[in-house]
C-alpha cells in the first residue's frame, strides 16, 4: 500500500494513527504535523503525578520506535487551512487512484503539505471564562509546567469546575498540602457522565480528602485574589484553575469546508471518515455518528483517541477495523482509581456488586431493564475489568 | 568468570490452591512483587507491575498466554513478557516457576 498520508496533530490520537497505518501495512509516506515543539507525551499524567514530579512520559517507545514508524515531522508548526482536492473515491479504500489531486494543508510557516489522505487530530482547548485574567487551564505541557511551579507557591486555590481536570487537580493540590475549593455550577459534579448516583459518591471522596466542594454555585465575578459567589461569599485564591470543559480545534480547517464540521467537532461516520473522501477525523477534535443510537458523540477519552485512530487506518489500509469495545476512561482521585465503562446514561437501574458507594471500594453495575450496560468502579480493577470484557463481548455479539 | 550468586526460591504456596484461572502475587524481599498465573497453558511469573504506568497486572485479564494490563490495555506475553504494542513500552521481567510435588516454587530472576 502506497500513497500519502498526512496527519494534523500530533498528540495520541495522530501517534496512534501512524502506528496503526504502519502496523497494518501502509507503506506510503506518512507526515505528522504537531504544533506543540515536543515529541507526544502522556497528556492524562499532567492534572495528576505531573504536578508532583514535573517529570513528562514521552508516547514514543525510543529512537527505533521512530525509525520504524518513519514519518516525516514537523512540530512546532500549526495548521492554519485546508484545501480538500479530489479525493479518492471510498470505493476503492486502500487504493489510492491515480493522479488524484491531493489534500492540501496550509501551515502557519508557509509551507503547504499535500496528501492523498488527511487525518485531523487537532485535539481541543480548554473552554475559557471570560474576564479571568491570570487564571490557570491545563491542557499542555507549558499550561501543566506554569500550574506546577505556581502550586509549591499557593496556600489557597480554588478550581472552578469539578469535572475531572478539577478533580484531579484539585487532589493532585492536596497532596502539595494546598487548601483546595472546588466550586462548580451543577447540583452534582459528573452527573452526566457517571449518573447521579455514583457522581454523588465521587463527589464525596472530595470531602472525605479535605477538599471543600461547593455545587450549584454561580460565579458573580472573579479578582485576582478571590472568586465572588452570587450570594456574597467570597472565596479568597492566590491562585484559579477554570476546568469547564473542552471545545475541538476545527476552525484552523476554515469555513469554506462546511461539510466538514459543525460548531462540535469534525463530523464523521463510524469508521471516522467525514463528507469529504479522504479525510478522516479522530480523537478529541471528532464527532462520530452512531447510526445504532442516531446520536453524535464527541469523546475526549484517551481510550477513544485510540480506538478512533485504529479505525481510520483499517480504513485507509483496507484491513479489518478493530473489534467494538465499551467506551472506557479511568481517573485517579486521592489514591484511588475510577474506572467506567459503558454508556450510563442508557441506564434504568443501578445495582452495586461489590463494597460500599460511602467505602474504600466500590463496583457499580447499570442496567437497563436487567442487561448490563455499564460498569463503573472505585479501586477495584480486577472485578472491573471482568465486567467490562463482559460488556465488550456482548457489543461484539450484538452485530 | 565471576561467581554466580546462589538463586533464591521461594514456596508460592500448595497447588491445589491455585486452580487454573487463579493468580498470586508474592513480595520476596527487596524486589519487586512478582505474580504467578496458573493458566490453561501452565504456570507463569512475571513482575506485577505494568511498565507503562503503575497497576497491578494480578488485576489483569488473561487469555491464552497473554495478560492484559487493567488500566491502560497493554498486553504481555506471559512466557517472554514481551510487551505486544503501545501503550507500554517495555517488557516486564519473567520468572522461573515450577510445582515441585504439590509446591508451586518460585526462583525470582535478578537480571536487570
Amino acid at each position: 500500500m502506497t500513497g500519502s498520508v498526512a496527519v494534523v496533530g500530533a498528540s495520541l490520537a495522530g501517534l496512534s494513527a501512524v502506528r496503526a497505518l504502519r502496523a497494518r501495512g501502509f507503506h506510503g509516506t506518512v507526515t505528522l504535523i504537531g504544533d506543540e515543539p515536543d515529541l507526544p507525551y502522556e497528556r492524562p499524567a499532567l492534572s495528576k503525578e505531573f504536578l508532583h514530579t514535573g517529570e513528562p512520559t514521552g508516547l514514543l517507545e525510543d529512537h527505533s520506535e521512530t525509525a520504524r514508524l518513519d514519518a516525516q515531522w514537523l512540530l512546532g508548526r500549526r495548521a492554519i487551512g485546508l484545501t480538500p482536492g479530489m479525493g479518492r473515491p471510498i470505493e476503492q479504500e486502500g487504493e489510492a487512484a491515480p493522479h488524484a489531486e491531493p489534500h492540501l494543508i496550509h501551515l502557519d510557516d508557509g509551507r503547504t503539505v499535500s496528501a492523498d489522505t488527511l487525518i485531523l487530530a487537532t485535539g481541543a482547548r480548554p473552554r475559557r471564562l471570560p474576564g479571568v485574567p491570570g487564571a490557570h487551564y491545563l491542557r499542555n505541557l507549558d499550561d501543566a509546567r506554569r500550574l506546577r511551579e505556581t502550586l509549591y507557591e499557593t496556600k489557597q486555590l480554588v478550581i472552578i469546575g469539578a469535572g475531572f481536570i478539577g478533580a484531579e487537580v484539585a487532589s493532585s493540590a492536596r497532596g502539595l498540602g494546598v487548601d483546595v475549593t472546588l466550586v462548580d455550577s451543577a447540583p452534582i459534579p459528573s452527573a452526566a457522565a457517571l449518573g447521579e448516583t455514583i457522581a454523588a459518591a465521587c463527589a464525596d471522596l472530595h470531602a472525605r480528602n479535605g477538599v471543600r466542594l461547593l455545587t450549584g454555585t454561580r460565579i458573580e465575578s472573579v479578582r485576582p485574589d478571590a472568586v465572588h459567589l452570587i450570594g456574597g461569599a467570597r472565596l479568597a485564591a492566590d491562585t484559579i484553575v477554570i476546568g469547564i470543559g473542552a471545545t475541538p480545534n476545527i476552525e484552523w480547517a476554515g469555513d469554506r469546508n462546511p461539510l466538514l464540521h459543525n460548531a462540535d467537532g469534525f463530523e464523521t461516520d463510524t469508521q471516522g471518515r467525514t463528507a469529504i473522501p479522504g479525510i478522516y477525523a479522530i480523537g478529541d477534535c471528532a464527532r462520530v455518528h452512531d447510526p445504532i443510537s442516531g446520536r453524535d458523540t464527541r469523546s475526549e477519552h484517551w481510550n477513544a483517541a485510540i480506538t478512533q485512530a485504529q479505525t481510520v487506518a483499517a480504513a485507509i489500509t483496507g484491513t479489518p477495523p478493530p473489534a467494538r469495545t465499551a467506551p472506557y476512561f479511568w481517573s485517579h482521585q486521592y489514591g484511588k482509581l475510577l474506572q467506567l465503562a459503558g454508556d450510563p446514561t442508557a441506564a434504568t437501574d443501578l445495582r452495586i456488586i461489590d463494597g460500599a458507594l460511602d467505602g474504600e471500594s466500590f463496583t457499580a453495575r447499570y442496567e437497563h431493564n436487567g442487561t448490563p450496560v455499564a460498569v463503573c468502579a472505585l479501586d477495584n480493577p480486577r472485578l472491573f475489568t471482568r465486567q467490562r470484557k463482559q460488556l465488550d463481548r456482548d457489543l461484539t455479539s450484538a452485530h | 568468570m565471576a561467581a554466580s550468586i546462589p538463586s533464591l526460591t521461594l514456596l508460592v504456596g500448595k497447588l491445589g490452591e491455585l486452580p487454573v484461572g487463579a493468580v498470586v502475587t508474592v513480595n520476596p524481599t527487596g524486589l519487586a512483587p512478582i505474580s504467578v498465573f496458573h493458566t490453561e497453558e501452565g504456570l507463569f511469573a512475571i513482575d506485577d507491575t505494568c511498565t507503562h504506568q503503575d497497576a497491578s497486572l494480578a488485576d489483569g485479564w488473561v487469555e491464552g498466554c497473554t495478560v492484559e494490563c487493567p488500566l491502560h490495555e497493554s498486553c504481555f506475553d506471559l512466557r517472554t513478557g514481551a510487551a505486544s504494542g503501545p501503550p507500554a513500552k517495555r517488557a516486564v521481567r519473567t520468572h522461573r516457576v515450577e510445582v515441585r510435588g504439590d509446591d508451586i516454587v518460585l526462583t525470582p530472576s535478578t537480571d536487570s
